[in-house]
């Protein structure tokens, strides 16, 4: 086999054999169980619960945890905006780097508090130490509240009939503290072994071969790329993401943050057979993930292996596959696999340049964040898929004769609206927003031409993407796309604002309307959702719902390039 | 109401359901309907776009092609009308035939005075003779008389009413055979149960069931999807430099909005009460039939049920030294005035004719609860029948024994689920008869079917444990509650519901009032008590209980043909994407092609065929919506894997063929 290939299918399994036992130690976690872990981290969590005077044992309903996660938010977002606006004066800040103005920050807020990090500065000259820092914070803080959000469902799903859902900080610290800190820390430390820098010091000095000096940029990186992986967030500390030298420098560091990508989204799953006692149904969703991720990876693989046939035609060799945009420290497969795990989960961490996929994998990344929930972000992922869980338990139930129900609670009228909703967001969000951008440039190309350096449907698809990207919080770009304007900034902002809290309050309300229902035991005519059958109704939902909806736009954007190429 | 026609579709029904398409056409109506709403607001957009090309438009092709999509729009909305239009118009007919049993009869009030059954009022009193058709629903406070009911239930032999008791209630339209009765009336005109029928199907009053409000907004939901997906397109055309025909916008929206289901819900939802009613079963509401196919727990009385009528003697064990002749004449004598059916059935055994006897002075003893026996005395013999200690009581008191045999054979009896009954002559006992309770055949086959729905079966019955657990395991139920009382009854539902399951039962007497009103289904016999019939949310006209297995099948296939057909018209969605997403760009971006992998003949045609075929489908898929998917009881998953396959596959295929089809005729035309 090759070896490009095998590479790729050994991160795969290194990430579910890792994602298994994480998975448990998660559910461990929510469920309160034991770990052998607990006299470490308790001094440090009860310290916080002390400090902000907070009791943890405290049980909250389905509104009260909707409130605490909003508040969090709100709060940490005025206090970002505080220092991104003002980091030009506070401390550590080395290299000078000016304060935010106040839209750019506003942006990068938003964009880090909805865990989408789309980012309209580059790290090394638009941000000091101090403001990267406060970054890494809010990836800690956005993956952990998404981990609580889905706590809270899964113990929805396995309480009989109560509004008693545990306490939404507890969740939320415990997640932040026991779950992404430690294995942060794992990685951040394989990093710095591997080169990437560490440091508090300014920028570096380098006299190149031609005898010119090079000012280097670096900071605390590998810490914030560490969490970056791990909590689907992909703010990267330089520019250009993992595709820079010093954030990814080898083969063995993008295995590793390709895996932290992938790791605890799939964790999560595992987590929910653990909490619910029903693995059977936790592998049937991981099957029906995976199964939509391998349709998605697969042919992207495939196709930039072979080539562009563009590029065929000037007769140039294409022995590595389609190298545009791409590391040749990576190669093309594990660029392709990054390229779709990135899409799949919401990360949005880049280590090849997505604008130059060929016309059908810039499709199938596109295709993973509108579905964003084959894996999806962490704890938000599974809420995505919830919701497809929910319309596909009241057709299915129908089809076999009886009041659709879930875990034995009946699905009704309300349930229904609220899922119904929710399915609609996405779709709606990037559909509404790529035709205000294609009526603009179509209408008043004097105006907005500037935007696009690629007319055609290959600019279709940069604001396609970019609409898609936010929406599904998932922060990377086509780029190719002039985003640092008005417009693009605040609509992107209002996107990722909606696409973020309205997919988490929409899963928990379901959930929690559903735990204070009346608890329906199994009998032979109850639909089981543990089934492959079920797990293709499922899969089937999600195509046709949400991958069929794109298929008019998709059309216009990569099917019309691909056809025009090959 | 027995002679229905099997046929789908009469002359007069499809005549009313044409006429009834266009009075739906009203937005008014259909906007009840979000889905075919949304398809009258595109025929309607349709029909002004070929105004607009009559008075000179270019841009939007040629008039007649706009015609034809307007034209199949049109007929799509027709369609759907149509389907709920003959749903209505055969339960209509149904209950106009029962209506017929009631229309102007007059009544003869106590005062002599008579006046139509139109003006009488909730607690009048009219007064009905041999030959009267009974004016309206009424309970008999006075009298007793054989009634014949075949007008209602088309059974055809007569049955007894009475005063008092749990056989009072008479059915407005049955026609009375012997004797006088007094009625009062218990309810207002209008108001009875088949008025409250009829209303439901004919749609004035029918209220959408809380599933039916989850599904529809479920499909509200894909209809909006579509309607973003299509506004959407404009711009994305403009941006492209590919001008969209509004005749190609509105045929692919219509084309992907559910309209295959939309069009067909309201037909299934009264199709589902018109087969109980056919069924004859009288529902109030729609939500209990849905309800009927989520039951968990069936209650069914043993007697009439389980077992054919009451208990029949099966065996004479006479004593020793007693001659079988003589004993088998004491039984005949002594059950010559008992008029139960044991005592009927006792004569029926000996094969003996009582009149035979010639007997002087004969003093007939009834049964009472204390003495818990009857007989007969005459000359100087005293005949005694009943319950085993009752009759060893008379003999112990006058100090004869109680022979072994017979106290053995009573065991024997009583362990096999038989009842024994005791005979003594001058207070010695000469011998037992058994009376058994007779299964009715097929009924364990019903049973096993019931547990494959998930569904557990409970008999109710007034006997002992022992035979009462005898009886159970012949029959194949799950659970019997034995020396049932009507308060252990309602104990077993409450508890069977506070563990989160739904019962249903059947009762007839007042006393099965108030579980008949805790139970989530509760089915009245209609020849049970008023109180019965008001507290249950159907009422059997056949007071037939098996008939609680077929409303349970009915609600299943009620929501298995939505569920079915909401699958269908989801997947049909597939084909419908690559017939009309390349015909739009095709002329533009001529690389799209390669798009179009069904092999179109054109843009046009594509599109055509795309129309047509929604349109098809819906007239095609009525004799199902109307009949309902089958049932299978295979357990839930290999029910779900069966009809995913059918729908959810079929749905998938069939439209590519479909299309490809139509397109293959509509391209000799283009």
């Amino acid at each position: 086999m090759n070896t490009e290939i095998l590479g790729v299918v050994a991160m795969f399994v290194l990430t579910v054999l890792l994602a298994i036992p994480l998975g448990k130690y998660i559910g461990k976690i929510f469920t309160g169980e034991k770990t052998i872990f607990d006299k470490l981290f308790q001094p440090l969590e009860k310290l916080f619960f002390k400090l902000s005077g907070i009791d943890a044992a405290q049980e909250m309903n389905w509104k009260q945890h909707l409130v605490a996660l909003l508040t969090i938010n709100l709060v940490w977002f005025l206090l970002t905006l505080f220092i991104l606006m003002n980091i030009g004066w506070l401390p550590f800040n080395p290299d000078g780097n000016p304060s935010m103005s106040p839209d750019l920050a506003f942006n990068t807020t938003i964009s880090f508090v909805t865990n989408t990090n789309l980012q309209h500065y580059s790290g090394e000259s638009g941000l000091s130490y101090f403001g990267q820092l406060t970054l890494m914070l809010l990836q800690f803080i956005s993956a952990g509240a998404g981990m609580a959000a889905c706590a809270v469902v899964f113990t929805a799903m396995k309480e009989k009939t109560t509004d008693k859902l545990g306490n939404f900080y507890n969740y939320f610290v415990k997640s932040c503290v026991r779950i992404l800190l430690p294995i942060s820390i794992v990685v951040a430390t394989l990093l710095v072994f591997n080169g990437t820098p560490m440091t508090l010091k300014g920028k570096d000095q380098i006299i190149s071969m031609q005898g010119d000096t090079i000012n280097v940029s670096r900071g605390p990186a590998a810490a914030m790329i560490a969490i970056k992986q791990l909590g689907t967030n992909g703010g990267g500390y330089f520019g250009v993401n993992s595709a820079h030298p010093l954030e990814n420098p080898n083969y063995l560091t993008n295995m590793a943050e390709n895996i932290s990508i992938l790791l605890i989204p799939i964790a999560m799953i595992f987590a929910l057979g653990f909490v619910l006692k029903r693995k059977k149904l936790a592998w049937v969703i991981f099957g029906v993930m995976t199964l939509g991720f391998l349709f998605f990876l697969i042919p992207s693989i495939a196709l930039e292996l072979k080539g562009n046939p563009a590029i065929d035609h000037m007769h140039i060799n294409q022995a590595l596959g389609s190298m545009e945009g791409k590391e040749i420290r990576f190669g093309s497969a594990a660029s392709a696999y990054w390229g779709i795990t990135t899409t799949v989960t919401s990360n949005g961490s880049v280590n090849a340049m997505h604008d130059s996929f060929t016309p059908l994998t810039g499709m199938f990344t596109m295709l993973g964040m509108m579905v964003n929930s084959f894996y999806g972000g962490v704890g938000v992922g599974f809420l995505n898929f919830y919701i497809f869980i929910i319309i596909a338990v009241f057709i299915s139930g129908l089809m076999v004769g009886r009041t659709p129900e879930f875990l034995g609670k009946k699905i009704e009228a309300r349930e229904m609206k609220i899922a119904t909703i929710i399915a609609l967001l996405h779709p709606f969000l990037i559909l509404t927003g790529t035709a205000i951008a294609s009526f603009l440039y179509a209408h008043h190309p004097d105006t907005y031409a500037g935007w696009l350096n690629n007319p055609g449907n290959h600019g279709f698809s940069e604001m396609l993407y970019e609409f898609t990207s936010s929406s599904a919080n998932n922060g990377s770009g086509f780029e190719g796309l002039g985003d640092n304007t008005p417009f693009w900034n605040i609509a992107c902002g209002i996107v990722m604002l909606l696409a973020r809290f309205l997919p988490i309050i929409g899963p928990v309300a379901i959930a929690g309307i559903l735990a204070n229902k009346k608890y329906i035991p199994e009998s032979a005519g109850t639909l089981k959702t543990d089934t492959l059958t079920f797990g293709i109704m499922v899969f089937a939902v999600i195509i046709i719902i949400a991958a069929l909806s794109f298929f008019p736009a998709l059309t216009l954007g990569p099917i019309a390039e691909h056809f025009k190429i090959y | 109401m027995k002679t229905q026609s099997n046929s789908l579709f009469q002359k007069e029904l499809i005549n009313e359901a044409i006429k009834q398409s266009f009075v739906k056409l009203n937005p008014k109506i259909l906007f009840r309907n979000p889905v075919m709403f949304t398809v009258e607001v595109g025929t309607f957009v349709m029909f002004i776009v070929c105004l607009w090309i009559l008075i000179g438009e270019k841009s939007q092709g040629s008039f007649l092609y706009n015609f034809i999509v307007f034209l199949v729009l049109l007929l799509t909305l027709m369609f759907a009308n149509f389907a709920e239009a003959i749903a209505e118009a055969r339960g209509k007919a149904q209950a106009d035939s029962l209506r017929k049993t009631r229309e102007e009869t007059p009544a003869r009030l106590e005062n002599g005075q008579t006046i139509s059954s139109a003006q009488l009022k909730k607690g009048d009193v009219f007064v009905c003779e041999a030959g009267d058709i009974i004016a309206t629903d009424g309970e008999i406070i006075e009298g007793l008389a054989t009634i014949d009911e075949s007008a209602i239930t088309g059974e055809s032999a007569p049955v007894i009413r009475e005063a008092g008791g749990d056989k009072s209630s008479v059915t407005g339209g049955t026609k009375v055979l012997s004797d006088k009765i007094k009625v009062v009336v218990t309810t207002e005109p209008g108001e009875s149960f088949l008025d409250k029928m009829i209303a439901l199907v004919e749609g004035a009053s029918r209220q959408k069931t809380p599933n039916e409000i989850a599904l529809t907004i479920l499909l509200a939901g894909f209809t909006l999807v579509f309607v973003i997906v299509c506004i959407t397109l404009q711009p994305f055309g403009s941006y492209a430099n590919t001008p969209i025909t509004i005749a190609a916008f509105i045929s692919l929206f219509v084309c992907l909005i559910p309209t295959t289901i939309g069009g067909l819900l309201s037909a299934i939802g009264i199709a589902g009460m018109d087969r109980a009613l056919r069924a004859n079963v009288i529902t109030k509401s729609g939500k209990a039939v849905e309800t009927a196919g989520d039951i968990d727990v069936l209650l069914l009385d043993k007697t009439g049920t389980i077992t054919i009528g009451n208990r029949k003697a099966t065996h004479f064990y006479p004593a020793n030294g007693i001659d079988s002749t003589h004993f088998i004449k004491c039984t005949v004598l002594s059950s010559m005035a008992d008029e139960t059916p044991e005592g009927k059935s006792i004569i029926e055994l000996s094969g003996v004719n009582p009149s035979s006897y010639q007997l002087t002075n004969p003093k007939f003893i009834k049964f009472t609860a204390e003495t818990r026996s009857s007989g007969i005395d005459f000359e100087n013999t005293r005949i005694r029948k009943g319950a085993f200690d009752a009759i060893k009581n008379i003999s112990e008191k006058a100090g004869n024994s109680f022979p072994d045999e017979t106290q053995k054979q009573v065991v024997v009896i009583s362990s096999n689920g038989g009842t024994p009954l005791v005979v003594s002559e001058n207070d010695k006992v000469i011998g037992v008869i058994e009376l058994q309770d007779i299964i009715k055949p097929g009924i364990s086959e019903r049973f096993e079917r019931l547990r494959k729905m998930g569904i557990k079966t409970v008999m109710v019955t007034g006997d002992n444990p022992l035979t009462a657990k005898f009886i159970a395991e012949k029959a194949g139920v799950d659970d019997f509650i034995a020396e049932a009382k009507p308060e252990d009854k309602m104990r077993y539902i409450k508890k069977e519901q506070q563990q989160g399951k739904l019962v249903a039962m059947m009762g007839d007497g007042t006393n099965d009032a108030p579980a008949l009103a805790q139970a989530d289904v509760g089915v009245a016999m209609n020849s049970g008590t008023q109180a019965a019939k008001e507290a249950g949310n159907m009422v059997d006209l056949d007071n037939d209980p098996t008939k609680l297995i077929e409303i349970v099948e009915i609600g299943k296939q009620l929501l298995m043909t939505r569920g079915t057909l909401t699958t269908f018209s989801i997947a049909n969605d597939v084909a419908k994407y690559f017939a009309i997403v390349p015909a739009l760009f095709i002329a533009s971006i001529p690389a799209l092609k390669g798009l179009n992998i069904m092999h179109l003949h054109s843009p046009q045609s594509a599109i055509l065929s795309a129309v047509i075929f929604n349109a098809i489908i819906i007239p095609l898929l009525i004799p199902l919506a109307l009949r309902g998917v089958n049932y299978k009881p295979i357990g839930a998953s290999a029910l779900l894997r069966r009809n995913l396959l059918i729908y959810g596959f079929g749905g998938v295929i069939i439209p590519f063929i479909g299309i490809k089809l139509i397109d293959i005729l509509v391209s000799f035309f283009i």
